[in-house]
């Protein structure tokens, strides 16, 4: 095998590994967290902190019943689970890892996929997860989860816009669509945190909404819709939707940490001189980076109310869409000025 | 290993086409058409031009189809009926023509575009991120512009449309029409 296939694998371990160990954890803490904030213990029997709680629902997951409602649409049904996991997994590709290093005189970057379309591959792969949604809801022949479908599919197109304009205006100063060159942007001025605050609040606001989080969680509102599009799911096919969620949670966060956090970059150091442990540390931050983003994710689900539906349309198109452009337009006119 | 993936897109791509047309669940037809645009999209990168293939799926297939898809579950179209539509028998056959028709026509095109001489692949320079980038923003700045104007006229047109009545002033003390609904 050739230094590039060995190092592939171990790039595609790397992000699986990362990706399935942020699942569990994600929803220990969701819950545990959730507890703390509501002064209540949570699930805390199992194992110290009740850290193996999530170890015996995955065991409770496979071991329940599958039941499927006997005038759902075969075929669509056993897709839709499918369909819900596979973009949420594949997006994490062009998320670059660490700094390029050389091994045995080849360079080695640190994404699986590593194309000139980076931000565009991760956006179009993010687009398709809402096909998930859409397929359970109308597979499973219930109302409750039709209407969960026919909200997710507005919302998440609504809040797409908001949230790609806001990318746009990162990539204008890079003058690239590649994620590495927005972290080495990073690295030689500010993070874009900084320049681009109205952009930030904007993307943070619709990885929300993309993601069906609280306080926009509405395609599952379990006080109107029971549990919305996937109602009529149970035992390992609802877990596959749980897991989606959460690992679409992981790639919002791990785009956002890239976009707006400087990636792998811990100021100070010089990484791409370490060699490989350059990219171990690399590694390290950018997961306890999108760890805090994860953080902010449960902080806030336990904190706010939801948002009625009508009210949800009128933040993404007329507060999101125009702060985002009014973002773009500053940071086109600050280039042009040469101010960034 | 290119030429099996270029197989199973393609046959992908017209299958599912078939399918679009010929399924009687409106909302079968409009998942079909996901895959055929998908398809493409791999089609695109195959043949070097892999921003063309990007944007074909987050344009067409994540938000264009999406919408489709949204229409007719809204509507909640059931399933077209096992009978034959009112004058069913002369519209097959008009499309039958009109089909041979388009067919003939793109067969005549490309005749005339290629010679009938095998075409090679796009070149990087031809197809590649920074290329098209000056193309579009170049020679077709003028043909962008003008779409993209035409666009806008189009969602201006839409809103008018779609926007309800004004009520008559003074007629009811609602003073707050957005949040009321």
């Amino acid at each position: 095998m050739t230094t590039q296939t060995v190092a592939m694998l171990a790039k595609l371990g790397a992000f699986l590994g990362i990706l399935l160990t942020t699942v569990p954890v994600m929803v220990w803490f969701e819950r545990r967290g959730g507890a703390l904030m509501q002064d209540r213990p949570g699930p805390n029997r199992l194992g110290p902190f009740g850290l193996l709680q999530p170890l015996a629902d995955v065991f409770k997951f496979i071991f329940k019943e599958d039941v499927m409602p006997r005038e759902a649409d075969r075929g669509l049904y056993l897709l839709a689970p499918v369909l819900a996991v596979m973009p949420a997994f594949s997006t994490f590709v062009v998320i670059p890892l660490g700094p390029t290093i050389d091994i045995a005189g080849q360079s080695i970057p640190m994404m699986v996929a590593d194309v000139d379309t980076g931000v565009l591959l991760f956006l179009s792969l993010a687009s398709l997860g809402v096909y998930g949604l859409v397929i359970a809801g109308y597979a499973s022949n219930n109302k409750y989860s039709l209407m969960g479908s026919i909200r997710a599919s507005a919302q998440m197109i609504s809040y797409e816009l908001a949230l790609t304009l806001s990318v746009v205006a990162v990539l204008l100063p890079v003058e690239s669509f590649r994620l590495d060159r927005v972290v080495q942007y990073q690295i030689d001025g500010l993070w874009n945190v900084i320049p681009q605050c109205i952009g930030f609040f904007v993307f943070l606001v619709a990885a929300f909404a993309e993601t069906n989080r609280l306080p926009f969680d509405l395609p599952e509102a379990e006080s109107e819709l029971v549990a919305g599009y996937h109602t009529e799911y149970s035992a390992m096919r609802f877990a596959s939707f749980f897991m989606a969620e959460y690992a679409a949670m992981t790639v919002l966060s791990a785009l956002g940490v890239t976009l707006y956090f400087g990636g792998w970059h811990l100021p100070g150091v010089d990484l791409a001189a370490l060699g490989i442990w350059g990219v171990l540390i690399g590694a390290g931050v950018l997961v306890a980076k999108i760890c805090a983003f994860l953080f902010l994710f449960v902080w806030v689900r336990w904190s706010f109310p939801r948002f009625r539906y009508d009210q949800l349309m009128a933040i993404g198109w007329k507060v999101l869409l125009p702060l985002a452009i009014v973002n773009l337009l500053w940071v086109a006119s600050a280039g042009l000025m040469g101010w960034l | 290993m290119e030429l099996a993936i270029f197989a199973i897109f393609a046959a992908l791509a017209l299958v599912s086409a078939l399918v679009v047309v010929l399924h009687r669940d409106p909302v079968k037809s409009t998942l079909s058409l996901v895959v055929t645009l998908f398809a493409t999209g791999v089609l695109f990168i195959l043949l070097g031009a892999p921003f063309i293939g990007v944007l074909q799926v987050l344009v067409y297939t994540g938000a264009i189809v999406v919408l489709f898809l949204f229409v007719v579950m809204l509507l909640n179209l059931q399933r077209e009926a096992r009978r034959s539509e009112p004058g069913g028998r002369g519209q097959k056959v008009f499309a039958g023509l009109g089909a041979a028709a388009f067919l003939a026509f793109t067969a005549i095109a490309l005749w005339r575009a290629t010679g009938g001489a095998q075409t090679g692949p796009l070149a990087p320079d031809l197809v590649d991120l920074q290329s098209f980038a000056i193309e579009l923003f170049g020679g077709y700045l003028l043909t962008f512009e003008v779409v993209g104007v035409l666009l806008l006229v189009a969602v201006i047109a839409a809103y008018i449309v779609a926007k309800r009545p004004e009520p008559a002033s003074g007629s009811g003390g609602d003073s707050n029409p957005e949040g009321s609904r």
